[in-house]
């Protein structure tokens, strides 16, 4: 009987009320860098900060088209996906990945972040657009750990 | 039918990421929908990928599944890499290098943390390859954590194994080591056109021929299909003879000839009788796994029911009671009401 059993407590899956059959709710996350911005030391600081806090971080490499980015939330099937964006591209790009999401019904249940450098300007459309959040430089980790906690998308 | 699967049937790529997620989590009710998957399954063919860290497997697989989609082919792929043993966090890296199938729907890509399991696969592999058949994957490729000697569990779940072996990965004894040399259907020398390729080609020719008792043929990158492509191939006996195949996956070479040797493979496996054989044993381990793991369940509940295995440890630490005894006492009065049951029904 193998009762040390390597099995991780299911902290989310306890608030969400789910204890039967043993339910362990892991956070999947997709760090995605999109379009030409070659700059992905905040995306590593992020991934890494997002895997101590026990979450899954699938990473997408530099230079992805928004309709990777999409293939990648529709298969990965991730809980947040946090776009990071320092190019300036944000009102192109952005839009087109939550159509892409849209179409493959994977918008509504899926938090969208936005990490980089985005103008205060544009904050609102973006949160308009669907975004959940914009982190800007100095954003703190645990705000983000604790942002991703607190509204990850509870799913039927 | 859930809804969930009648959507995955009709091709909804969501659904069936939605479907991993839940067998991946355990959710509730997940065995319901494996049940429900299992009458679609069985049609497409399964091949794993091992190899030790930075052997090119993701590369290697990146480009199988772009072959693949020329030939018209619809292909699944799960990647699995190791997750913290402190936080169970884990960065799943593997889609990096899936840059051949960029927007390519039909090439399902599915990271996965190894979830603390050792062995090489997460628990929820078998599972997971079950719902990318039921799509109607054609192929589905199984990409293991970065395996070094003893991640062998593939030999578990795919019907083809390929071993990728980098050159001047270490001298003879490390491939005289008992493990992963001992699973493959194909060793995939990857990285050819670095030095040392050729040793490690020879060096894996000998391990095999040790194993096989003969020396296996070599085909790809060199073409050195001229030295000794046509030995022993009598078939004397009905077993498979490992292959070793030559790539540069990085730039696509021998990839062809790579698929060559896995629909020779395949072949053997309908034409040997092995695919069905195998199917039998994987059925066979999967009923004795789920029973243990359903037992181990029951056995868990029935501990807590009792005080918990803390009190126990404290009473054995004590000298009060030992381990067999306390074994005996979690088991024995299950085992009665079995019998008993048995009993029931003999006398009926």
């Amino acid at each position: 009987m193998s009762i040390e059993k390597t099995k991780r407590q299911p902290r989310e899956a306890i608030a969400m009320g789910v204890d039967q059959e043993q339910a362990e709710r892991t956070i999947r996350c997709l760090v995605a860098k999109v379009g030409l911005d070659g700059h992905d030391r905040g995306a590593h600081v992020i991934s890494r900060a997002f895997r101590d806090a026990g979450f899954e971080v699938i990473y997408s490499g530099l230079h992805r088209a928004p309709e990777e980015i999409v293939q990648a939330t529709v298969q990965e099937d991730v809980d947040v996906l946090g776009i990071s964006i320092l190019s300036g591209a944000h009102d192109t790009l952005i839009p087109e990945i939550i159509d892409g999401l849209e179409e493959y019904d994977a918008f509504e249940d899926t938090l969208i972040l936005v990490g980089g450098i985005i103008p205060d300007e544009d904050r609102d459309d973006l949160l308009e657009l669907g975004v959940s959040e914009v982190f800007g430089p100095g954003a703190s980790m645990e705000e983000m750990i604790q942002f991703v906690r607190e509204n990850a998308p509870e799913r039927e | 039918m859930s809804d969930l699967i009648a959507e995955l049937l009709a091709g909804k790529h969501r659904a069936l990421a939605r479907v991993i997620t839940k067998i991946e989590n355990h959710e509730p009710g997940y065995r319901e929908l494996v049940s429900q998957l299992h009458e679609h399954t069985g049609n497409a063919d399964v091949i794993g990928i091992t190899g030790s860290p930075g052997s090119g497997k993701s590369t290697l697989v990146d480009k199988l599944a772009a072959t693949y989609r020329e030939q018209g082919l619809t292909v699944g792929v799960i990647a699995i890499d190791p997750s913290s043993p402190f936080t169970g966090g884990a960065v799943l890296g593997d889609r990096i290098r899936m840059g051949s199938n960029i927007g390519d729907m039909d090439v399902f890509f599915r990271s996965m943390s190894a979830r603390g399991t050792l062995g090489g696969l997460s628990t929820a592999t078998t599972d997971a390859v079950k719902a990318l058949d039921a799509f109607g994957k054609d192929k589905i490729l199984i990409e293991t954590v970065g395996a070094g000697q003893n991640e062998i569990d593939i030999v578990k779940t795919a019907e083809t194994v390929l071993v990728l072996v980098p050159p001047g990965s270490g001298d003879d004894v490390q491939m005289l080591k008992a493990g992963i040399l001992e699973i493959g259907d194909i060793f995939v020398v990857n990285k050819a056109d670095l030095e040392g390729s050729d040793r490690t080609v020879q060096e894996l020719r000998e391990m095999l021929g040790y194993r096989e008792g003969r020396v296996p043929s070599t085909v790809g990158h060199h073409g050195t299909t001229d030295v000794d492509a046509t030995i022993e191939d009598s078939d004397e006996d009905d077993e498979w003879d490992p292959e070793i195949v030559e790539t540069v996956a990085e730039r696509g070479e021998g990839v062809n000839e790579l698929l060559d040797v896995l629909a020779d493979h395949q072949a053997y496996l309908d034409s040997s009788g092995r695919r069905d054989q195998q199917r039998r044993q994987r059925y066979a381990e999967e009923i004795r796994t789920l029973i243990r793991e359903d037992a181990n369940e029951l056995l868990v509940e029935e501990l807590e029911a009792q005080g918990g295995l803390d009190s126990f440890v404290q009473q054995v630490v004590d000298r009060e009671l030992d381990p067999y005894t306390v074994s005996d006492s979690i088991i024995e009065p299950i085992a009665e009401c079995l019998r008993e049951q048995r009993a029931d029904a003999e006398s009926e």
